[in-house]
């Protein structure tokens, strides 16, 4: 997000009161993220509980995190997360997009059920997914010795699925808002350019591969950057639905940090976690905007 | 001119906005309870929850200058919650807790308020001594039961135990033979609520008692150096391993929570024959399933004994009381109004029969008579004469333990059930985190 603000302002002509105009919203960013960042930084150095004084640790809670191999575990399920959840959702957002911002009647209508999960808080999402995977109780379940037999397993218990279970209510979630960033800009597309494509005989699966998707990669960039750092706060749906087990199996690193700050009120080491969070965070993006030429913005539609 | 002006004007009403955005935040606490007499209260969900809220009734009624208002959570997220409201001086007067290590951490940490000289003595005078030692460090008192007590006792499906033709275990043998006999009639062994862990524990608890004695926990507790490797810690880390190996746990027993309540629903449903479980799921089955209790499928037995063991086979474990503790942060009006309460609306008399219909033993003296003739007798009879006859009354070791030490215990615990790790490990894991 940083990125597209930073390029907005160097394309922005000079002039006026901008940094007055900024003052506002770069003040609310201090107060409440930029203070409370150097706090996770000073207590990621720090011994605390959570009650008593606040005391001097050095680097131990580093030295204790770089060699936990809990911790290690969690990076690595975040890091899988992060990418089947952009090779899931991205490919399925696309099309979604791409059929939705046809103008006919019925994909309107279809438009409005597909945006659903999109309204549900996700802690309703989580217990209605724990509640229709439940092992004994769940509607899974009733699907025993059937057709779909397939599908009644130990979605939530069995420590091979559960990641799976996970990303798939994930993606649920967030599909229906990449659709809608997709949809918005496959409507920017000038019709000019079908048209042009059409003179030219490309068949809708050629206008597609040769128009659309073109016309579409900065949506794709600023879709995969939401989604390969929003992965790296997905907690909510996680925790309720699975609590990050069975064991370790679906402990996050935002989890593994809660877990350790909240319940092993470990506060120090879980502010170093947290630091962990946000530089990956922060380089995931950058890196994104950059090798993406996100940053050198120009319009897509010259000659049109 | 107007132009400066403007632009003044505009930065004027953005600092105001952001002053106030920030003074909404601060002042959100949850420790105001309106006015300045009265007395918050965090309790838990299910158990008690309903003696709770006819007392918070008739106490309200009775004390305009002293009322009390409750609030409930459900119990996984509750410590977190808490901890988190007394670490930030934002809690309310009164919290529900099991006692033990955890609460010694708030009294250390200078966050509770000990309880009056006049008050201390009106509680000893009034309740089981065993139980009020729970919540007393240093010679000070720091808090009231406020519920029943709650041994863990085995629950079983008199039912499913008719329809194989069982008795209910009573040594270990007897339980893993019943094993294969209820699998082989498609019902689960024993229902388990592991994803909430603690239910874990308290076969854990129950068998290092059984094999080695409550000495093997206080050696624990005392910190002695390889208490965890204790061969009774050790031996009974391989009989759950036996157990989860003979599939004796209810499918997709990692991923079932207590709070949900699939696990004793699987017990009244008759898809489980057993759970071993604490006496509050008694209420929680009543509240669930009501004609369960009445007909009398619902039945319950002492944890199975362990040939050669040296535990005492009477021994028992689970949590001799939940009590209520003053906060240190709470004005002096609101700590006299939760003193007059505790003294004087908590276990009154219909307080104590209210836990009584719900089949709770409340921990106070001479209650004999009572208990006959009230509903739920059996149940309750048996409750309070386990208690009373119980040569050891071991506190939930999540809750003897400082909190840092619990928590790892469970997460290990889940390791152990899950067979992640070995019996060993387990031990070498919590040798680490000391006690």
């Amino acid at each position: 997000m940083t990125g597209i603000s930073a390029s907005a302002r160097v394309k922005r002509p000079r002039g006026g009161a901008p940094l007055l105009m900024a003052l506002p919203a770069l003040l609310l960013f201090g107060l409440f993220a930029l203070l409370p960042m150097v706090f996770v930084v000073i207590l990621s150095v720090s011994k605390w509980d959570g009650l008593g004084d606040i005391s001097w640790a050095g680097g131990a809670n580093w030295s204790h995190l770089w060699n936990s191999g809990v911790t290690r575990h969690a990076l690595w399920l975040t890091a899988k997360v992060m990418i089947f959840s952009w090779v899931i959702q991205t490919p399925i957002s696309l099309l979604l997009g791409v059929f939705l911002a046809g103008r006919q009647r019925y994909r309107a209508l279809l438009a409005a059920v597909f945006f659903v999960p999109l309204l549900l808080s996700s802690a309703a999402v989580a217990l209605a997914y724990r509640n229709l995977l439940d092992p004994n109780f769940g509607l899974t379940q009733s699907l025993k010795d059937g057709p779909f037999d397939l599908l009644a397993k130990d979605w939530l218990g069995n420590q091979n699925l559960v990641l799976f279970t996970v990303i798939f209510v994930i993606s649920w979630q967030f599909v229906p808002f990449h659709s809608l960033l997709y949809q918005a800009g496959v409507r920017q597309i000038p019709a000019t350019m079908y048209e042009a494509a059409r003179l030219d005989g490309a068949s809708t699966i050629q206008q597609f591969f040769f128009v659309t998707l073109p016309q579409l990669r900065y949506t794709i960039v600023t879709s995969s950057t939401l989604m390969l750092v929003g992965s790296l706060t997905y907690f909510d749906v996680v925790f309720i639905m699975t609590g990050g087990g069975p064991g370790y199996s679906t402990r996050l690193l935002p989890l593994d940090m809660y877990i350790t700050g909240f319940q092993s009120h470990d506060f120090g080491e879980a502010s170093a976690i947290a630091v962990v969070l946000v530089a990956a965070g922060l380089a995931i993006s950058l890196g994104l905007v950059k090798f993406s030429g996100f940053s050198r913005m120009q319009s897509q539609t010259a000659g049109a | 001119m107007i132009v400066f002006s403007r632009k003044k004007a505009t930065l004027g009403a953005a600092l105001g906005a952001v002053t106030l955005f920030a003074a909404a935040c601060g002042s959100s606490g949850p420790s105001g309870s309106g006015g300045g007499g009265g007395a918050s209260a965090w309790a838990l969900t299910g158990g008690s929850q309903s003696t709770f809220q006819v007392s918070q009734k008739n106490w309200n009624a009775a004390n305009a200058k002293d009322k009390v208002s409750y609030q409930f959570y459900a119990n996984d997220a509750y410590k977190q919650k808490v901890r988190v409201a007394i670490g930030a001086n934002d809690a309310p007067v009164l919290f529900e807790n099991w006692g033990g290590g955890s609460l010694k951490d708030y009294a250390n940490a200078g966050k509770l308020e000990a309880l009056t000289p006049s008050l201390t003595a009106a509680v000893k005078a009034k309740y089981l001594p065993s139980v009020v030692n729970v919540a007393s460090f240093g010679g000070q008192l720091y808090g009231v039961p406020i519920n029943g007590t709650q041994p863990v006792v085995l629950y079983y499906n008199k039912d499913l135990f008719a329809k194989v033709g069982a008795q209910p275990p009573k040594t270990w043998d007897d339980l893993m033979a019943l094993v294969p006999k209820f699998k082989a009639a498609g019902i689960a062994p024993l229902s388990l609520a592991g994803g909430s862990k603690w239910p874990d524990l308290m076969y854990l608890e129950y068998l290092v008692d059984r094999i080695g004695g409550p000495t093997v926990f206080q050696n624990i507790v005392d910190g002695k150096p390889g208490a965890w490797s204790d061969p009774a810690v050790i031996k009974a880390g391989q009989m759950i391993h036996q157990l989860v190996s003979a599939g004796a746990f209810a499918n997709g027993y990692q991923s079932i929570t207590y709070d949900a309540g699939q696990s004793s629903a699987l017990l009244y449903t008759g898809k489980a024959a057993m759970q071993l479980m604490g006496s509050w799921d008694y209420a929680v089955i009543q509240a669930a399933q009501s004609d369960f209790v009445k007909s009398g499928k619902l039945a319950w037995t002492n944890f199975p004994t362990v040939t050669g063991g040296q535990g005492d086979p009477a021994d028992i474990v689970g949590n001799p009381a939940n009590y209520f503790s003053v906060t240190k942060s709470s004005t002096a009006v609101e700590k006299a109004s939760a003193e007059k309460y505790l003294k004087d609306g908590v276990m009154d008399g219909a307080y104590v029969d209210d836990l009584l219909k719900n089949g709770n033993v409340p921990p106070v003296n001479g209650l004999e008579s009572k208990l006959a003739a009230a509903p739920n007798a059996p149940w309750l009879t048996y409750q309070y004469d386990l208690v009373k006859n119980a040569p050891s009354y071991q506190l939930s070791w999540d809750q003897a333990l400082s909190s840092s030490a619990g928590d790892s215990l469970l997460t290990n615990l889940d390791q152990l059930f899950l067979k992640k790790i070995t019996p060993q490990q387990f031990a070498q894991n919590m040798s680490k985190v000391g006690k």
